[in-house]
């Protein structure tokens, strides 16, 4: 791995060394180094066009690492993923994708990652996406999220976006048993003349099913950012989706929440604000020393931890 | 006339012979409306000693907040002239005073998505600093620092915890001229005391000068100076122990009475 692949990997993955447990590097369209445990699976599909990661019932406190890494320009993938998750299992999932790209042509990888929560699973799912390089070519990522989740099934996914990424369009849909819930929150932060889109879409389907979607983003210079979410409620349960927007400079930002309720006791709240920095906050931390950029940047990154 | 000798007065009780930290030197400020233009700041003058804790009181609009952002550089003045340590900065930006050591501790704290307590004291202090050292600073406003040095500074904090933790900044920052605009705002009866203590000890450890503007008598109790603001103009300004039994005693607190004796 060279010098680039490797500031990819820390970029999307934390990673510098090798990480314990289970884990899938793929570079440049192949995996390239696998590591599987007693206890979680990882099995190319027979097509090569991904992976089967089985995490078996009662597993504790593993994670499993699948870091994407692209620096060849003009390399264009669709990836497909199954995440099967046993029967009170409790794992950590970091994902992500890295794309340097230094040369004219476009470099693609869409990712989509389904996963399916057997009763009572837990999942912590991570997701960071990276670009760098300083060609003309694009960096494009579109990835796509499918989750079922069985009864008291419960997952968290934190997916971050904060540079280099020209195209985004991203996708999560899920369906949620009795007692189920998805927590979910985006951080995303585009500039120079980026787009991204995002869209949710959750049913909940059980009685006691329950949903959080935050997103929280900043749109810089001539960036442009659709977000859409749609909750259904079809038993009683609980939906809340946010949407909080920081607009800067040229920029443009639409939020687009809808819910639905079909049953009367579905309890759904959405949100949703766009607005600039306040005037207020650059002048309080100015009055703490900071000058006007230093304030702006750090209002923004508190936004976006 | 008056001016100059309140400034004698205290210079033969406290012992120092420095520069002064502060002047204002006929700092007007006029905002134009739809109705015409008003002055808010007329033709103030002020001389802030080196180590002098200075009171500012008068009644609600009367310019005092204008005055302690004048000061800050978050309003510039429509003439005038203000100088820290004997350097004009009338015209620096709000950084650059921050720099020099003037802090200032909004009549209202700012809220922040994402920022927490910890990152703003260590903003505050300008360097990194531990969690227990940070915490220090919490403790002196009575805050339990470890319900509070991981919060985020938003709506999910009370008025008063946003006060007091705005008042531990101004403490991180140990600046050599902390102006605070009414600390007591929000702050409950309980904490008033504890409140009042803060400013005490800070008197005593601080090597700086304090301006702060009150309405609190406990807090005018513990100012060397004492200064009246109305109308925009300082009607009255002295010792603490001359100005204050005036004020008390007046049954119209700051009002006509001073306005009419200086008419």
């Amino acid at each position: 791995m060279d010098l680039i692949q490797k500031k990819l990997l820390e970029a999307v993955a934390g990673l510098h060394e090798i990480p314990t447990g289970a884990f899938n590097i793929r570079s440049n369209g192949k995996s390239v180094e696998r590591r599987t445990t007693e206890h979680i699976d990882i099995l190319s599909k027979e097509d090569g066009s991904g992976i089967d990661i089985r995490v078996k019932p009662e597993v504790r406190g593993e994670s499993v690492h699948i870091p994407v890494i692209i620096s060849q320009s003009g390399l264009s993938e669709a990836v497909y993923n199954n995440f099967y998750i046993g029967e009170n299992a409790d794992v950590t999932i970091i994902a992500g994708c890295g794309i340097h790209n230094g040369g004219t042509k476009a470099s693609q990888h869409d990712g989509i990652h389904r996963f399916f929560l057997a009763p009572g699973a837990r999942v912590r799912y991570i997701e960071k996406h990276y670009g760098s390089g300083d060609g003309m070519g694009k960096r494009i990522m579109n990835p796509q999220t499918i989750v079922h989740i069985a009864e008291n099934g419960y997952m968290e996914m934190e997916t971050v976006q904060i540079k280099g990424v020209d195209s985004t369009e991203r996708l999560t849909t899920a369906d949620l048993d009795a007692g189920a819930t998805l927590v979910v929150t985006e951080r995303l932060l585009t500039h120079g003349c980026q787009s991204a889109k995002s869209t949710f879409e959750v049913a909940l389907n059980g009685e006691g099913a329950g949903t959080h979607i935050i997103s929280r983003s900043v749109a810089k210079e001539h960036s442009k950012q659709l977000f859409i979410s749609r909750v259904n409620g079809n038993a009683p349960c609980s939906g809340h989706t946010e949407c909080d927007a920081i607009i800067m400079d040229e920029a443009s930002v639409r939020a687009v929440p809808e819910i639905a309720a079909n049953c009367t006791d579905a309890a759904l709240i959405h949100e949703a604000a766009i607005g600039k920095i306040a005037g207020e906050q650059i002048v309080k931390l100015m009055s703490l020393g900071l000058t006007e950029q230093q304030a702006e940047e750090q209002i923004i990154s508190g936004f976006l931890k | 006339m008056i001016f100059r000798a309140v400034q004698f007065t205290i210079r033969l009780y406290r012992p120092f012979y420095g520069g002064n930290m502060l002047e204002l030197k006929n700092i007007s400020f006029e905002v134009s409306g739809d109705s015409g233009s008003k002055e808010i700041l007329q033709q103030i003058n002020l001389l802030l000693p080196d180590d002098c804790f200075i009171a500012v009181t008068g009644p609600n609009g009367g310019g005092k907040s204008t005055l302690a952002k004048m000061i800050a550089g978050i309003e510039q003045p429509t003439s005038g002239q203000i100088l820290l340590n004997g350097e004009d900065i009338t015209h620096m930006e709000i950084t650059e005073r921050a720099q020099k050591g003037i802090s200032f501790a909004f009549q209202q704290p700012v809220r922040f998505k994402g920022i927490t307590v910890l990152d703003l004291i260590r903003i505050s202090v300008g360097h990194d600093l531990t969690v227990s050292q940070a915490c220090e600073y919490l403790s002196e406003v009575g805050l339990c620092a470890r319900d509070y040095i991981h919060r985020e500074v938003n709506g999910s904090l009370s008025g008063g915890e946003l006060k007091r933790i705005e008042i531990a900044t101004s403490l991180a920052r140990s600046a050599p001229l902390s102006i605070f605009d009414e600390p007591e705002a929000g702050i409950d009866l309980w904490s008033f005391q504890n409140l009042v203590q803060v400013f005490e000890n800070m008197k005593c450890k601080l090597h700086g000068s304090i301006l702060i503007i009150s309405h609190q008598e406990r807090i005018l109790n513990i100012a060397d100076v004492v200064l009246v603001v109305v109308d925009g103009r300082i009607v009255r300004q002295g010792e603490r122990d001359e100005v204050l039994p005036e004020l008390l005693n007046s049954s119209d607190v700051g009002g006509c009475r001073f306005y009419q004796e200086r008419k």
